[in-house]
C-alpha cells in the first residue's frame, strides 16, 4: 500500500518516520501516523507472516512481541513502537533453523490452515520465555491454555497446539535442568 | 491394515507388500505419523496467502453495502466518488448484469445489486482506489436512493407473507426449494409401532468464521488474460462463473488459489469480491485487490441453515426403527447458494447407519432478508442428525434400552442399501461405537454419574464426495499429472484445493509411497488452472477419495515403468523390484539396490520423459435409487462416526461445560493419521461450539414457531447480532473440551488404500451427544439449539420434580 497516496488537502494525512528494531534489525520506516504496527510490518517491511484476521484485536493472528510482551499489532499504532523492539514470526528461527516451537508445531500437526499459527507461535514463545526465566519451571496444561487464550484457532480444536507447546516447553525445562545440574552447575 | 484392494494380486500389490516389508525398520510413509507436507512454510510466514500478494501499481477495492434488509435501489450516483483524487474506477450493478450462482439451476445473485437489495450488507457498488482508506472514503461519497420494503426475517413469516416477495421472479412465493420424498408406508409403520416419539427441534444458524477473511487479487495481462488469485475452495467453479459473468472464454481466465486460511464451506462458491476485483482490473488496466473486513465475512456467510424440524419416529419394543417422518423448514437467507442441494441433503443423508423401516421427509427452504445460508462443514445433514439422534435417545429411555445398544440393534451392516437407495460399502460404525464405549468408560458412567454430571452418545454417517458434479458432465471429477525428474524428484500437478485439511500432504504421501521417494522429494503444484488439471474443489469431503485415486493411478503407472526397466537390467521379474526409501532394490535381497534417482535416469533413457496421468470418475450405476433426486447425496463411499460426550451442568446458572468428547471415526484408511486426528479434533471442537456457544443471529421482529417474539426496535431489522469474533462466541483455548480422537479403519474398495472422508463426518454427532449428555446430567431436554444457560434454567424450572 503506497504511502504517497493522492491527498485531498482537506484530509491531508501526516507521515512520520518510526525508528524501531524488528527481529534484531534497526529500521527507520516512514508511515502515515494513523497506521497500525501491523500495517507497517506488512506493507513497509514485507513481513507478511503476521496476519490480519479481524483488524480489531479479537483473533490474535497479528500477535507480535513488543519489548518481549505479546501485543496485538492490529490495534497498536505504528508510532507507539518508536524506539522499541518488535519480534515477529519471521525472527523466531535462527540461522535458517526452525525454533523448537516451529519444529514441534510442524511435526505434531499443530497447524492446519496455518493462518493463526504466526500469532499462536509468538504467544507460545512468550510462554516459553517466562518458563525459561522461572526459578523452578513446571509445565502445566492450564498455563499453556491461558497463554494462548487470546489466539483463536478455527481448525485444530487447540489439541495439537497444546501438545506442541507442551513438547517445546518440556525441552525448555530439560535444558534449564541440564544447565542447573550440569558440570559446574552453570556450564 | 493396509488397504482392501479386491481381486487377484497384481504386480503393484506385490510391490506394495514388498514396500511394507522394507519399510518396517523405518518410519512408514503411508499411514506414518508425519506432519503436513508444507508445515514449515506455515510456521515461518512463508506460506503466502492471497492478502500477502502485492503487485506493482496494485489498486484496492472496497464495496459499498446496503444498510437496509429489503429495499428497491432507485438510483446510484457515483459522481462524488469518481471526483476524488486517487479513485480510478467505480463499479455499479448494471456493469455486471449477468446473474450467477454456484448451482447452475438457481442463478439468483449479482455481484452488485441490480434493482434490489435483499439483506443488510448486500453489495451495491465497488471502488478501485490507490489505497483502502481512499476506497472507503469513495464509498462514503456514493449516493444511493432506496425505497425501503418490508423485511422478512423469520422463515415462518417468509412462508406466510404472500404479499412480499424477496425475489420477484421466483415461482413459489418465497420458497426456493421443496423436497418431498417417501420410502415405504410411514403412516402404517407409525400406527403399528410400540412407541412413537414426537419432537420439535430447532437448529440455529452458525457460521464458518475461518481466521483468514475472503480476499481476491485480479490482473489482466497484455493478451487479455485475466488472472485471479482467490481465497477460495472451489477454483474451478470460480473460473466457470467468472467466465459467465464477465463474458470471457474460460481459456482467457486463470484462477490460482494460494494458501487458504481456513474455509469450512464458507469459501465454496464465488463471491462479490472476485467479480468486482476482476471487472475493476479490466476497467483500470491495473492489478486490484479486494480484502473483506471481518464484518464482511459475517455478511458473506453461507453458514449453517437454521432448521425448524418436527420429527415422528416409530420404534418396535426391541428398539428397531420402524418409521422416520420429518418435516423441516430451512431458513435460506437472501439467495439460493447451494440451497437446492441443502434441501435434498436435509433428508437424503440421514438414512445410514441405521435401518429405517420406512422414511418420509418434507423439507422446504425459504428466502429471508438475511445473509445467505449455504454449506457449512456437514452440509445440510448436521441439523437433521441432531434431531434423529435425540429422538433415539428419548426412545432408549422410554424403552429401557442402553442408547449404545439401541444403536447397535439398528445397525445396517456393510454392503447394504439404505431405505432411500444408496449403496453403502464398508461400514465401521459398530467399531466406532465399541471404541467410544470403551474409551469413555461408558458402562461405569451412563445413568450413574452424580447429579449435574452426564454422558451421552450419538452416531452418524457422511459422504466421501458426491457422485455428481454440480453441473452436468461426464468428465472426471479429479485428475492428476505426474512427472519424474532427473534429480530424483516427483512432481504432482493437481487442481486440488488445500484449505488446511492437507490434500497436498495426501497427494505427496501417495506419490512417495508408490514411487519410493521421501515426502520431501515430492513437489505438489496445486489449484492453478493454467498448470493443473481440473479438480472440482474442496467440498463434500471429496478430495482424498477422488484425487487420491487419480494420484494413485498415475503413480502406479510410473512405478510399473520404473520397475520394468530396473528388472530388465537386473534380469529379474518386475514384481521383484521394490521402490522404497530412495532406492530401487530386489525383494528379499537388500544387497542389490540402486539409488532411486539412478532408476529414474535409467527409465528416462529407455522410455523418454517420464510422465503419467491419472483420472477419477465416480460410479454412476447401482449406487443410488432410480427416482427424481435419488442421485443427490449418493457417494462412492460413506464414513461413519460415533461420539460420546461428558458434560457438567451447573443447576444454579444453567451453564453447560462440555468436559470431554470421545470421537471414533471410520475413515477407511488413515493415509496420514496425524492429519486425520486433526480433522476429527477440529470437527468435534466446531460441533461442541455449535451445541453450546455459537449463534449467527440476525435481529428481526417476526414471529417464530417457538412462540418467541422479538422486537429489536425500529430500523434494526436485519442487523447481525454478532458481527465480530468477540461477539460471535468462538471457543478459545480456555473453552475447548478435552478431545479424544479415535481412528477406526474399515477400508472401502472404492477409496485409495481403502480411504474415505475425515473432514466433515466427525462434526455431526458431537452435537446430539452433548444434548443427550445434558439430559443424563439434569434430566431435561433442550431441543432448541444452542443449549444456553437461559434455556437450561427454563427447562430446569419446568422439570416435574421442581413443580
Amino acid at each position: 500500500m503506497p504511502i504517497a497516496e493522492p491527498l485531498d488537502p482537506a484530509r491531508a494525512r501526516r507521515i512520520a518516520v518510526v525508528r524501531l528494531h524488528v527481529n534484531g534489525q534497526a529500521y527507520a520506516v516512514a508511515a502515515p501516523t494513523h497506521w497500525t504496527l501491523l500495517e507497517l510490518l506488512r506493507y513497509q517491511l514485507g513481513l507478511v507472516g503476521s496476519k490480519q484476521g479481524c483488524d480489531k484485536g479479537d483473533c490474535g493472528a497479528c500477535t507480535v512481541l513488543l519489548d518481549g510482551l505479546p501485543t496485538l499489532s492490529c490495534i497498536t499504532l505504528a508510532l507507539s513502537a518508536e524506539g522499541r523492539h518488535v519480534e515477529t514470526v519471521e525472527g523466531l528461527g535462527v540461522g535458517g533453523e526452525p525454533h523448537p516451537l516451529q519444529r514441534q508445531f510442524a511435526e505434531r500437526g499443530a497447524a492446519q490452515c496455518g493462518f493463526c499459527t504466526p500469532g499462536m507461535l509468538m504467544s507460545s514463545a512468550h510462554y516459553l520465555d517466562e518458563l525459561g526465566r522461572a526459578a523452578s519451571p513446571v509445565v502445566r496444561q492450564q498455563d499453556i491454555a491461558a497463554a494462548l487464550g487470546g489466539n483463536l484457532c478455527r481448525c485444530t480444536g487447540y489439541t495439537k497446539i497444546f501438545e506442541a507447546v507442551q513438547a517445546a516447553a518440556d525441552e525448555t525445562c530439560d535444558r534449564a535442568r541440564a544447565l542447573a545440574d550440569g558440570p559446574g552447575g552453570a556450564a | 491394515m493396509n488397504g482392501p484392494i479386491s481381486g487377484d494380486k497384481t504386480a503393484a500389490q506385490l510391490h506394495r507388500l514388498a514396500v511394507d516389508e522394507v519399510a518396517t525398520d523405518t518410519v512408514a510413509i503411508l499411514g506414518g505419523r508425519h506432519g503436513k507436507h508444507d508445515a514449515l512454510d506455515l510456521m515461518t510466514g512463508a506460506a503466502g496467502y492471497t492478502d500477502d500478494i502485492s503487485l506493482p501499481r496494485m489498486l484496492h477495492c472496497k464495496i459499498l453495502r446496503s444498510p437496509h434488509a429489503h429495499a428497491r435501489v432507485l438510483a446510484v450516483d457515483t459522481s462524488r466518488a469518481e471526483a476524488l483524487d486517487g479513485v480510478h474506477a467505480v463499479l455499479v450493478g448494471a456493469e455486471l448484469p449477468i446473474p450467477y450462482g454456484v448451482i447452475p439451476w438457481t442463478p439468483d445473485e449479482n455481484a452488485l445489486a441490480l434493482h434490489k437489495v435483499r439483506y443488510v450488507g448486500d453489495p451495491v457498488a465497488a471502488v478501485a482506489a490507490e489505497s483502502e482508506d481512499l476506497a472507503n472514503e469513495a464509498c462514503r461519497r456514493i449516493d444511493v436512493r432506496y425505497e425501503v420494503l418490508p423485511a422478512l426475517i423469520e422463515p415462518e413469516d417468509a412462508l406466510a407473507r404472500t404479499d412480499v416477495k424477496i425475489h420477484e421472479d421466483n415461482k413459489h412465493g418465497n420458497v426456493t426449494k421443496r423436497v418431498q420424498l417417501a420410502f415405504g408406508d410411514v403412516e402404517a409403520a407409525l400406527a403399528g409401532a410400540e412407541l412413537v416419539i414426537e419432537g420439535h427441534y430447532r437448529f440455529h444458524g452458525s457460521t464458518h468464521a475461518p481466521i483468514e477473511p475472503h480476499c481476491a487479487v485480479a490482473v489482466v495481462d497484455g493478451k487479455g488474460l485475466l488472472t485471479v488469485w482467490s481465497a477460495t475452495q472451489v477454483p474451478h467453479y470460480l473460473q466457470r462463473e467468472l467466465a459467465k459473468v464477465l463474458e470471457l472464454p474460460m481459456r482467457q481466465i486463470r484462477v490460482i488459489q494460494p494458501a487458504v486460511g481456513g474455509a469450512f464451506g464458507g469459501k465454496s462458491e464465488p463471491f462479490a469480491l472476485e467479480f468486482c476485483a476482476a471487472r475493476l482490473a479490466q476497467k483500470t488496466g491495473r492489478p486490484v485487490k479486494c480484502l473483506y473486513t471481518r464484518e464482511e465475512v459475517f455478511l458473506a456467510h453461507r453458514g449453517r441453515h437454521p432448521f425448524d424440524m418436527r420429527y415422528r419416529t416409530g420404534f418396535a419394543a426391541d428398539g428397531r426403527i420402524l418409521a422416520v417422518d420429518s418435516r423441516a423448514l430451512l431458513d435460506g437467507g437472501a439467495y439460493s447458494s447451494f440451497g437446492l442441494v441443502t434441501t435434498y441433503y436435509s433428508g437424503q443423508l440421514l438414512a445410514a447407519p441405521y435401518v429405517f423401516g420406512s422414511y418420509r421427509f418434507d423439507s422446504t427452504r425459504v428466502y429471508t432478508n438475511k445473509p445467505a445460508c449455504g454449506p457449512k462443514r456437514g452440509h445440510g445433514s448436521v441439523q437433521p442428525r441432531f434431531a434423529l439422534e435425540v429422538q433415539l435417545d428419548k426412545a432408549s429411555r422410554a424403552l429401557g434400552i442402553d442408547p449404545i445398544e439401541l444403536r447397535r440393534r439398528n445397525f445396517m451392516g456393510e454392503h447394504a442399501t439404505t431405505v432411500n437407495g444408496f449403496h453403502v460399502g464398508s461400514n465401521g460404525f459398530l467399531l466406532c461405537l465399541d471404541a467410544v464405549e470403551r474409551a469413555s468408560g461408558w458402562r461405569d458412567k451412563w445413568g450413574k454419574l452424580r447429579p449435574g454430571r452426564g454422558i451421552g452418545v450419538a452416531g452418524s454417517c457422511y459422504i466421501s464426495g458426491t457422485n455428481y458434479c454440480i453441473y452436468p458432465t461426464d468428465l472426471p471429477q479429479s485428475a492428476v499429472q505426474m512427472a519424474l525428474d532427473r534429480s530424483g524428484r516427483v512432481r504432482v500437478f493437481a487442481g486440488t484445493s488445500d484449505i488446511g485439511q492437507g490434500s497436498t500432504t495426501m497427494l505427496a504421501t501417495i506419490a512417495a509411497h508408490e514411487l519410493g521417494v521421501e515426502l520431501d522429494d515430492v513437489r505438489v503444484v496445486a489449484a492453478d488452472s493454467d498448470l493443473c488439471p481440473v479438480d472440482l474443489g474442496a467440498y463434500s469431503s471429496r478430495i482424498t477419495l477422488m484425487a487420491g485415486n487419480a494420484c494413485l493411478q498415475a503413480a502406479r503407472t510410473l512405478g510399473e515403468r520404473i520397475r520394468g526397466i530396473v528388472a530388465d537390467v537386473w534380469g529379474i521379474a518386475a514384481d521383484q523390484v521394490v521402490l522404497a526409501r530412495r532406492r530401487a532394490s530386489e525383494a528379499g535381497n537388500p544387497e542389490r539396490w540402486m539409488p532411486i534417482q539412478e532408476a529414474f535416469l535409467l527409465a528416462e533413457g529407455k522410455l523418454g520423459l517420464l510422465g503419467a496421468t491419472g483420472s477419477y470418475n465416480t460410479p454412476k450405476t447401482g449406487v443410488h435409487g432410480d427416482y427424481r433426486g435419488g442421485t443427490i447425496g449418493a457417494s462412492p463411499a460413506y464414513s461413519f462416526t460415533a461420539h460420546v460426550a461428558e458434560v457438567q451442568v451447573d443447576e444454579e446458572t444453567g451453564e453447560v461445560e462440555v468436559v470431554q468428547v470421545w470421537c471414533a471415526h471410520d475413515c477407511g484408511k488413515a493415509i496420514s493419521p496425524v492429519l486425520v486426528e486433526g480433522q476429527i479434533e477440529g470437527s468435534v471442537y466446531m460441533g461442541a461450539a455449535e451445541a453450546v456457544m455459537e449463534l449467527h443471529e440476525v435481529m428481526g421482529s417476526g414471529l417464530r414457531s417457538d412462540g418467541r417474539k422479538r422486537d429489536p426496535g425500529p430500523g434494526r431489522d436485519g442487523l447481525l447480532a454478532a458481527s465480530s469474533l468477540l461477539d460471535y462466541r468462538m471457543p478459545t483455548s480456555l473453552d475447548v473440551p478435552q478431545l479424544s480422537a479415535l481412528i477406526v479403519e474399515a477400508p472401502d474398495a472404492r477409496g485409495p488404500y481403502g480411504a474415505k472422508e475425515a473432514g466433515e463426518g466427525p462434526l455431526h454427532s458431537a452435537i446430539p451427544a452433548i444434548a443427550n449428555a445434558v439430559f443424563d446430567a439434569v434430566g431435561v431436554r433442550v431441543d432448541h439449539l444452542p443449549i444456553t444457560p437461559a434455556k437450561v434454567l427454563r427447562a430446569l424450572r419446568e422439570r416435574p420434580d421442581r413443580c
